[in-house]
């Protein structure tokens, strides 16, 4: 038998994992403008053009559709919508659609292939039959190493990066996770305590939950889908928890 | 002919005044961006997908990602039943609606990918490439795509001899009668104006004119443009209510 990953990890990697696959923080309780590309931002050579901006002479111009955000020297535009982008270091959920002869090519809903190398697994693994360790159509939270020009990396070898079994998965909008996980993880860490489900979220939009019942998953899932509706709503942690209470009670 | 300021059109429009524009954004659920807009009549819906794996792999370019444009009419967007399909005329339009939105779209740093965009003109009533260019914009920008600024189109006509903006299917027919024969008068001119450079990226011309008076429709158009970005940038910022 081959050394099966997903009997190595338990409940306590993952939890530490959410936590860590946070991007920069953001302030999500504080109401901001939405600008469109093309429009000036700010106006000065000591202010520093940030992501979804660029410098024309003094003025700094948004390249980009989503919400201003302004700090003293710093002007950025975080997006709103659209497709996800693939970056080093994020951690995705994706699905096997391919068994080569020396890895996997996963499905993890962008721009380009992703795979898989046994190199970047753990473990033994009996290169005559890869589909003994991941199979078709299996689900997994990877890593990625790199993006080049034609694919993305992957990896495996990290903490709380697993097979998924069972539960259920649910596709949001990929520019809706920073809130979904909220600030150091706290609006997950809500879902996950008031439903006592794993939630593990990706990047990329794919939210995979996991309850001892269906009733508790289905709850975590309109939680989940309440915060991704409703972006702009100021205090929208009190407002999921609020709603988790009222089910709870049921 | 008349010029005076009190001459209407035969819908009652001054001859610088659009229809009523209408534009709305994110009306596709499944697509990564979405936008109607509507000039009276003339509807277009665009839906936004990418940027994604571009296949077949021959088209794929290595330098920089590409968009590709789809636009099509429903079958009962005119009055007499348009065959469903691409046609000759559609793919044109498909082509120079690539070209007008292409200088601002700012997708090189995604290689060997495509974005499309999809055009649907669900009624019809002349200008329909004007209103599908206006929510393609709306959409791409919707879609989160980097972009360097919007763009507006609107359609200049020559009834006559007054310049019109937003031709109606009604003045896009006019014709006049010359030695007992009818013979097509209207000049259909469409234009497309990026938002902050005030840089034209399409323009087309159906009819005759002369040289001097291009300049005059010319102007007329980025005057018209001006509005029409105020009104898309209007739409993008009511994201936040619905």
């Amino acid at each position: 038998m081959p050394y099966r990953r997903e009997n190595y990890t338990n409940r306590e990697d993952m939890k530490e994992e959410e936590t860590r696959e946070m991007p920069e923080e953001i302030d999500h309780e504080k109401s901001r403008d939405i600008v469109v590309p093309g429009e000036i931002l700010a106006k000065g050579k000591e202010i520093l053009p940030g992501e979804g901006t660029r410098r024309e002479g003094e003025e700094i111009v948004s390249s980009r559709f989503g919400l201003l955000d302004k700090t003293d020297r710093l002007v950025k535009v975080i997006p709103l919508s659209g497709a996800y982008i693939p970056r080093a270091g994020n951690t995705v959920i994706g699905q096997i659609v391919d068994v080569n002869f020396n890895g996997w090519n996963i499905d993890v809903l962008s721009s380009y292939q992703a795979f898989l190398p046994v190199m970047e697994c753990f473990g033994y693994i009996n290169k005559k039959d890869l589909t003994e360790v991941y199979d078709f159509n299996e689900i997994l939270v990877v890593k990625i190493r790199a993006v080049k020009p034609r694919s993305i990396e992957l990896t495996m070898k990290e903490k709380g990066l697993k097979k998924l079994e069972g539960g259920m998965l649910i596709k949001v909008n990929s520019a809706r996770v920073p809130r979904i996980i909220g600030k150091a993880g706290s609006m997950v860490k809500t879902i996950k305590d008031e439903t006592n489900c794993n939630i593990i979220v990706g990047q990329n939009g794919l939210v995979w939950i996991k309850g001892e019942r269906v009733e508790d998953e289905i709850i975590a899932k309109k939680a989940i889908e309440i915060i991704s509706e409703k972006p702009f709503e100021v205090g929208l942690t009190e407002k999921v928890k609020e709603f988790l209470e009222k089910n709870k009670k049921k | 002919m008349t010029k005076e300021k009190e001459f209407k059109r035969a819908d009652g429009r001054a001859l610088d005044e659009t229809r009523e524009i209408k534009a709305k954004v994110g009306i596709i659920k499944n697509a990564d961006g979405s936008a109607m807009f509507s000039f009276g009549k003339s509807k277009a819906i665009a839906a936004v997908y990418g940027p994604r794996v571009l296949h077949p792999q021959h088209l794929q370019n290595p330098e920089k990602g590409i968009l590709r444009c789809h636009y099509d009419m429903t079958p009962f967007s005119v009055s007499e039943r348009k065959r469903p399909g691409p046609n000759r005329r559609s793919s044109e339009i498909s082509f120079v609606t690539g070209k007008a939105l292409e200088p601002v779209l700012q997708i090189q740093n995604y290689p060997n990918t495509v974005v499309d965009c999809y055009i649907l003109i669900v009624e019809a009533d002349a200008s329909t490439r004007c209103a599908g260019i206006n929510a393609a914009s709306l959409a791409l920008a919707n879609a989160g795509l980097p972009m360097n600024e919007l763009v507006a189109a609107v359609s200049i006509g020559k009834t006559g001899d007054s310049f019109v903006v937003d031709l109606s299917k009604e003045e896009e027919d006019f014709t006049i009668m010359k030695d007992g024969e009818e013979i097509k008068a209207a000049t259909d001119i469409p234009i497309s104006m990026l938002s902050r450079s005030e840089k034209i990226s399409l323009i087309q011309l159906d009819g005759k004119i002369k040289a001097s008076e291009l300049k005059e429709a010319i102007a007329l158009a980025k005057k018209s443009c001006r509005e029409i970005i105020k009104i898309q940038k209007k739409a993008l910022k009511e994201v936040k209510d619905n």
